[in-house]
């Protein structure tokens, strides 16, 4: 009876962690392609050194981040697919949002301060998730995604906008 | 806020801008544990997976706090700017991160 009651529960969450993830998913890449279309005007390069156009300009550091999860049903996946080795495609959907979603917090900042253009971006990755202790199972499988770079703004411009 | 008047990137060479004077490295650590009290809620949010946001704000938070004490300690050594500033994040012990900010301190002056 108690086997049969911690299974039931196995599959409810999964069940759950399904449909939650895919519909999360959905919604966020759609926010993502939004935010993107609209953020297009700010130009990002991971270039060192920018072009004396951009002499004397006021620069600032601005940067994004975020903290992702995969979801307990793609994590089961993922597990089960790692026996056979290959692309770990749930995996790839949450770095691919989060380094996106990255980059748009940059942007916006860099909006924020009246910025049109970011040199010298850099992507940095962060694994969270640390066997504590041996166990498999334990800590929870997500990543840090992190955008950094400078922001470049021309001097006539009026004073930064309340953010 | 008390970092305002210290200018950051990283970039290392800022056309426009001369380099009057070199004051070496600078840096601002600060080590957080992620597993205090927001643990549960954010073990509930990674069940149907997506942004932590409770991490997210934990990590900027003490990314901000490293970029203050780096920036404090450029204006102690009489800088006025940090460039080529690098982050380094480091797991060093079970469920605590070091968040680490370093850069050059250095005094510029504007040319153009």
């Amino acid at each position: 009876m108690e086997d049969l009651i911690a299974v039931g529960v196995t599959v409810v969450l999964l069940v759950v962690a399904y449909f939650f993830g895919v519909i999360g998913e959905k919604k966020h890449y759609s926010s993502i392609r939004a935010r993107e279309a609209e953020l297009s005007g700010i130009l990002i390069f991971n270039e060192k050194m920018p072009p004396a156009l951009y002499a004397g300009h006021e620069f600032a550091l601005v940067s994004g981040s975020v903290v992702m999860s995969s979801d307990y049903f793609r994590q089961m996946i993922a597990a089960l697919k790692k026996l056979f080795g290959g692309r770990l495609t749930s995996f790839e959907s949450m770095m691919d949002r989060g380094r996106r979603e990255a980059i748009l917090r940059m942007k916006e900042e860099a909006v924020r301060i009246g910025a049109k253009v970011i040199f010298n971006v850099r992507l940095e990755t962060c694994m969270l998730t640390k066997n504590q202790g041996g166990g498999g199972q334990q800590g929870l499988a997500c990543a840090e995604l992190f955008a950094y770079g400078t922001a470049l703004r021309a001097r006539d411009l009026p004073q930064r906008k309340s953010a | 806020m008390k970092t305002e008047n210290i200018l950051l990137s990283n970039i290392e060479y800022l056309q426009g801008y001369a380099i009057t004077k070199h004051l070496g490295l600078v840096q601002g650590s600060t080590v957080r544990a992620k597993h205090i009290g927001r643990d549960l809620m954010a073990g509930l949010k990674n069940i149907v997976g997506g942004e932590l946001a409770c991490y997210t704000e934990l990590l900027n938070e003490s990314r901000q706090e490293a970029i203050d004490r780096m920036s404090s300690q450029a204006r102690a050594v009489g800088a006025n700017a940090v460039i080529n500033v690098r982050f380094s994040t480091a797991n060093i012990a079970a469920g605590a991160a070091e968040i680490l900010a370093y850069g050059t301190a250095v005094v510029l002056e504007r040319k153009v």
